[in-house]
C-alpha cells in the first residue's frame, strides 16, 4: 500500500512528467520523419551520436546550451512572480550588445574589462526589463504588447549599432569587429586543447550554475523572493498583506532582465565574439521560454533544460548531414511544451483514479 | 509637385502592400482574444499559412486554392490550441508557445521534403493578382497616381473587405455579441444557456484561418515564395496592434496601417535616406510606445481574457 502510494507520488511529480513529455515529443518527431521517408532509427541516433560521442561534441551542448540557461531563468523568475517575459530576447540583445561594445572600445586588462562587460550588459538587459515595468505601473500599458515592442526595437538598435563604423568590422562581414582577446572567457587553451573540448568552451557555464543558486536561493529564502512570489501567486492578496506590488513587479522585471542581458554577454564574450546583422529574430528569448518550462520553473531545473536544449540544438544542426532536416527539432520541441502545457490533466486522472 | 504625388502614390501603394499580412492575422486575434482565449500562436498559424499558401500554389497553379489552404492549414494548427486551451483547460501562453514552435517546424519540414530546400519555388504566375494593374496608362498625374496607389494584390481588397466583415459580426450579429460575452463573463453566458466552449472553439479556428490567410498573403503576394525569415516577427506585430486597438477590429486595422506605412516607408526610402534604415524601421514599435503613453493609455483585455473555462458540476 504504501509502495504504491509513493509511485502515485512519482507518476505525479513534475519530473516525471516532463520526462514522459519529451519521450512523446520524441516519438511524435519519429512519426513525422517516418512519414517523409527517414527512418527515424537512424536519425535519432545520429542525434545521441552528434551530442554524445566525443569530448568536443559534448563540450559544444555545453556552450550552446549556456546562454540558453540564462534566458531560461529569466523566463522561470518571471513566471514565479506573476510576470510572462516575453522579452527575455530584447533584453538578450541589448545585452549582448552592451557587452560587445564595451569589449571592442574599452582597452582595459582582462581583470576590469570582463566584469565591466559584464555589468554593462546586466544594466542594459536589467533596463530594457524596467522600462516595460515603469510603463505597465506609471500608464498601466499591457506589458506584453510593450515586450514584443522592445524586443522588435533592441532587435533594430542592435543592427543599427553594428553598422557604426567605430564598431563594424573592417573586413566585408556584416558584423562588429571582434571584442579584445582579454574580453573573452574561454576556458585556457591548454585546458580545451588538452581534454580536447570545443575551442569556444567558456567560463559561462560556471556562472549560469552561480546563477541558478543564486536565484533559487533568491525565490526560496529570502524576504524579496517571498514578497515576489506571493504577488504572483495573487497580486490582491499580496496587495492586501501590505507589500507593494508595483515595486515587486519593477524589481522582478529588473532581475530578470538583467539575467538575460548577462545571457548575451556570455554568448558574445564566449562563443560568438561578436555580433551579426540579424536577419530575423535569433529565439533565445523564446528559446528561455521552452527552458523555462522544462525545467518547471525551477532555477536548478532550469540549468538542466538549458544543456538538454542545447544538446538538442547543436545536435540538431548535424542532422543534415544524414540528409535528415533538423527542422524535426522545432517540432519535437513544441510537442514537448504541448504536453507540458497539458499534463495537469494527466495529474487530475491520476488523482480521480487514486480517490476510487 | 507631380514627384511628390508620384512619391506619395508610391508610399500609400507600400502602405497598402505591407499592411495585409498583419491585418489579416490581426483580425484573426480579435476574435480569440475577444472569446476570452489569449493566442501567442499567431504567429506559428500565420508561419504554416504562409508555407501552405505557396506550397499548394506550386502545385496546383492556381493562387486561389493555395491561398484558401493556407487558411486552412492554420485552422488546423488553430484546432489544436483550442483542444488544449478551451477544452483540456491548459495554461494558453504556454500552448501558444508550443504552437509557434510546431508551426515554423512542420513548415520547413515538409518544405525540405517535398522540395528540398528551406525555400519554396519562386511562384511567377501563381502569384494572386494584381487588381487594375493594366486599367491606367501613363499620362496625367492624376493617373499615373491612382496606377500608383491601386496596383495592389487583390489581398489588399479582400482584407479591408474582411474587416467591415468582422465589425459586422462582432457589433452586428448574435455570433458576435456571444462571442465578446464568452470573454467578458463566461459564466454568465453559461447561465443563459451560450455554449461557451462552442463559441471558443470556433473563435480560435476562426483566428487559425485569418492568420494562415495573413501568412499566405505575404508569401503569395508581398514576396513570391515560402522562406524560413517570411513570417518572423510578424504575428506578434499582429498581436500587439490588437491590443495597440483596444481589442476591436476597427482598431487593429488603424494599428496595422501604421505598422504597414512604416515599413512601406522604409522600403520606398531605403538607402536613398539620411538616416540610418535601421532607425528608421524602428519608427513603428517606438511611436506605438509613446502613442499608448500619451493618448491611449490603459488597453482593457476582456475580463476572462487568458482564464480557462471550466463548468462547475
Amino acid at each position: 500500500m504504501k509502495r504504491k502510494f509513493s509511485l502515485q507520488k512519482l507518476l505525479q511529480s513534475n519530473f516525471t512528467l516532463t520526462f514522459i513529455a519529451i519521450l512523446f515529443a520524441f516519438l511524435v518527431g519519429g512519426i513525422f520523419l517516418q512519414c517523409i521517408g527517414i527512418n527515424p532509427f537512424t536519425a535519432y541516433g545520429k542525434l545521441l551520436q552528434s551530442a554524445f560521442s566525443t569530448a568536443k561534441s559534448m563540450s559544444y551542448c555545453v556552450v550552446y546550451g549556456t546562454p540558453l540557461i540564462f534566458t531560461g531563468l529569466s523566463v522561470a523568475f518571471s513566471f514565479r512572480t506573476g510576470v510572462f517575459n516575453i522579452g527575455a530576447e530584447g533584453q538578450f540583445v541589448v545585452g549582448s550588445m552592451a557587452a560587445c561594445v564595451v569589449g571592442i572600445l574599452v582597452p582595459a586588462p582582462s581583470v576590469i574589462l570582463i566584469p565591466l562587460c559584464f555589468l554593462a550588459a546586466a544594466a542594459a538587459g536589467a533596463l530594457w526589463g524596467v522600462v516595460v515595468g515603469v510603463l505597465k505601473t506609471k500608464w498601466g500599458i499591457n506589458e506584453v504588447l510593450s515586450m514584443i515592442m522592445f524586443n522588435w526595437i533592441a532587435f533594430y538598435l542592435s543592427n543599427y549599432i553594428v553598422s557604426i563604423p567605430a564598431i563594424h568590422s573592417e573586413g566585408t562581414a556584416e558584423a562588429t569587429k571582434n571584442v579584445s582577446d582579454a574580453a573573452r572567457i574561454l576556458l585556457p587553451q591548454s585546458l580545451r586543447e588538452g581534454l580536447n573540448l570545443a575551442s569556444t568552451s567558456n567560463w559561462g557555464i560556471l556562472l549560469a550554475g552561480i546563477f541558478a543558486i543564486l536565484i533559487y536561493m533568491i525565490i526560496e529564502k529570502t524576504t524579496l523572493g517571498y514578497e515576489l512570489k506571493a504577488v504572483g501567486f495573487n497580486r490582491h492578496a499580496a496587495e492586501y498583506g501590505g507589500i507593494n506590488t508595483s515595486r515587486a513587479m519593477l524589481t522582478a522585471l529588473c532581475i530578470s532582465g538583467a539575467l538575460a542581458g548577462i545571457g548575451g554577454a556570455v554568448q558574445v564574450l564566449g562563443m560568438g565574439q561578436r555580433i551579426s546583422v540579424f536577419a530575423g529574430q535569433e529565439g533565445y528569448g523564446f528559446d528561455g521560454i521552452v527552458v523555462a518550462l522544462i525545467g518547471g520553473s525551477n532555477p536548478i531545473g532550469v540549468f538542466v533544460a538549458g544543456i538538454f536544449y542545447g544538446a538538442l540544438k547543436y545536435a540538431g544542426s548535424k542532422l543534415n548531414l544524414i540528409g535528415a532536416p533538423s527542422e524535426v527539432i522545432k517540432i519535437i520541441t513544441g510537442t514537448v511544451v504541448f504536453f507540458i502545457a497539458i499534463s495537469h490533466v494527466f495529474k487530475i486522472v491520476k488523482k480521480r483514479k487514486a480517490g476510487k | 509637385m507631380e514627384s511628390i504625388i508620384n512619391e506619395l502614390g508610391i508610399i500609400i501603394y507600400a502602405t497598402l502592400t505591407y499592411t495585409p499580412p498583419l491585418l489579416f492575422a490581426a483580425l484573426g486575434s480579435c476574435f480569440s482574444e475577444n472569446s476570452g482565449v489569449v493566442n501567442i500562436g499567431i504567429e506559428g498559424m500565420m508561419t504554416i499559412g504562409a508555407f501552405f499558401g505557396a506550397a499548394i500554389a506550386h502545385f496546383t497553379g492556381n493562387p486561389w486554392i493555395g491561398f484558401l489552404c493556407g487558411g486552412l492549414a492554420g485552422a488546423a494548427l488553430a484546432l489544436l490550441h483550442a483542444v488544449a486551451s478551451v477544452s483540456l483547460h491548459a495554461d494558453q501562453t504556454i500552448v501558444g508557445t508550443a504552437i509557434n514552435f510546431l508551426g515554423a517546424g512542420v513548415a520547413l519540414l515538409l518544405s525540405k521534403a517535398w522540395f528540398n530546400s528551406s525555400d519554396t519555388p519562386n511562384l511567377l504566375d501563381n502569384k494572386l493578382p494584381n487588381l487594375f494593374s493594366g486599367m491606367f496608362t501613363e499620362g496625367t498625374v492624376g493617373a499615373n497616381f491612382l496606377k500608383n496607389v491601386l496596383r495592389n494584390p487583390v489581398s489588399t481588397y479582400l482584407v479591408f473587405l474582411c474587416v467591415i466583415l468582422v465589425w459586422f459580426i462582432f457589433y452586428k450579429t448574435r455570433f458576435g455579441l456571444r462571442l465578446r460575452a464568452a470573454g467578458e463573463h463566461p459564466k454568465a453566458c453559461d447561465t443563459l444557456g451560450i455554449n461557451v466552449i462552442g463559441i471558443r472553439y470556433a473563435a480560435v479556428v476562426i483566428s487559425g484561418f485569418l492568420a494562415g490567410l495573413g501568412g499566405a498573403s505575404i508569401t503569395m503576394a508581398t514576396m513570391n515564395q515560402f522562406r524560413p525569415t517570411s513570417v518572423v516577427g510578424h504575428g506578434f506585430i499582429a498581436i500587439a496592434a490588437v491590443i495597440f486597438g483596444k481589442f476591436k477590429p476597427q482598431g487593429a486595422m488603424w494599428a496595422c496601417l501604421l505598422f504597414g506605412m512604416c515599413t512601406g516607408l522604409r522600403v520606398v526610402l531605403g538607402g536613398a535616406s539620411p538616416i540610418p534604415t535601421q532607425l528608421i524601421s524602428m519608427i513603428p514599435y517606438v511611436t506605438t510606445v509613446v502613442v499608448l503613453v500619451l493618448f491611449v493609455g490603459k488597453s482593457r483585455a476582456p475580463a476572462a481574457n487568458g482564464k480557462p473555462y471550466i463548468k462547475s458540476k
